[in-house]
């Protein structure tokens, strides 16, 4: 019998398979809650990897034509912002914590979120809104950007998401 | 570090397939390159950002992320992506002979 493998052959070995498709869930609707999401599906298509995006309950408003140009920080219930519950509920505070978001994210060039949906379209990435929680709003697709592809139910769903991963957000 | 020979080259590439040593890159190595990331032929939509690529490493040290290329190169994002589908600026830096462009937008 041989000696075994040289080191580079057990790390061959043991190599992890890449990732080559990711199914992501978009289910909040605050600006925090979205751009996560994004960021991730944005940088799957970056590198090479297959990307289809699910918008479900809230988070369908990043994809709502009235709403996707107006999605606002969560500053009550967000103990990561460090603004006191009681001071977050004050009226105008939210809109001034996202304008300061929105402010810093521009300098680093990270685009607004109607900009972001339509270039992560652009490179070939799906967008899918969840049926039930179109119905629960009262949704049309017309209601919808257009760069959503389709209404979808669960199953639907995991048809698509076979052979992937899914990242729930 | 795997070492392979283009065009009539030795050319050191890190385990991702990008050059350690981008200064001995030359155009034409680059056909070479593209077939090795099944781009066949190289057109001159290729080439501008190509060129683009190895213009924005040779000034600011990195190469440009998906995201300023399609600002900035000419070529709109969805080109970009008809062009290199297996991401633009990660596929295009690996041709040019640059590093992997650093980035999360």
């Amino acid at each position: 019998m041989s000696e075994p493998s040289t080191l580079d052959s057990i790390h061959a070995d043991t190599l992890p398979e890449p990732i080559t498709k990711v199914s992501i869930i978009i289910s909040k609707g605050s600006l925090d809650g979205i751009y996560p999401a994004l960021i991730m599906a944005n940088g799957a298509r970056a590198e090479g990897i297959e990307a289809n995006l699910f918008f479900t309950f809230f988070g369908l408003d990043a994809i709502h034509k009235a709403r996707h140009e107006h999605i606002k920080m969560a500053t009550v219930g967000n103990p990561g912002l460090h603004v006191p519950t009681m001071l977050g509920g004050i009226p105008g505070i939210s809109t001034a914590m996202t304008h300061y978001m929105n402010h810093k994210m521009e300098q680093l060039d990270i685009p607004a979120i109607p900009e972001f949906i339509e270039m992560i379209a652009d490179t070939g990435a799906g967008m899918y809104a969840c049926k039930a929680s179109v119905d629960l709003f009262g949704l049309e697709k017309n209601d919808l950007i257009q760069q959503v592809q389709d209404i979808i139910t669960v199953g639907e769903f995991y048809e698509m998401a076979a052979g992937g991963q899914i990242i729930f957000t | 570090m795997p070492t392979t020979m283009i065009a009539a080259t030795q050319i050191e590439l890190n385990d991702e397939g990008f050059f350690v040593h981008p200064e001995q890159w030359t155009e034409e190595m680059a056909a070479e390159l593209a077939r090795r990331e099944s781009i066949d032929p190289l057109t001159d939509r290729h080439w501008t950002v190509l060129r683009f690529m190895r213009s924005e490493f040779l000034d600011k040290g990195t190469g440009p992320t998906v995201r300023a290329l399609g600002k900035t190169s000419g070529v709109s994002v969805k080109e970009l992506y008809q062009l290199f589908p297996k991401g633009p600026a990660k596929v295009a830096a690996r041709i040019a002979g640059i590093p992997k462009p650093r980035g999360c937008i």
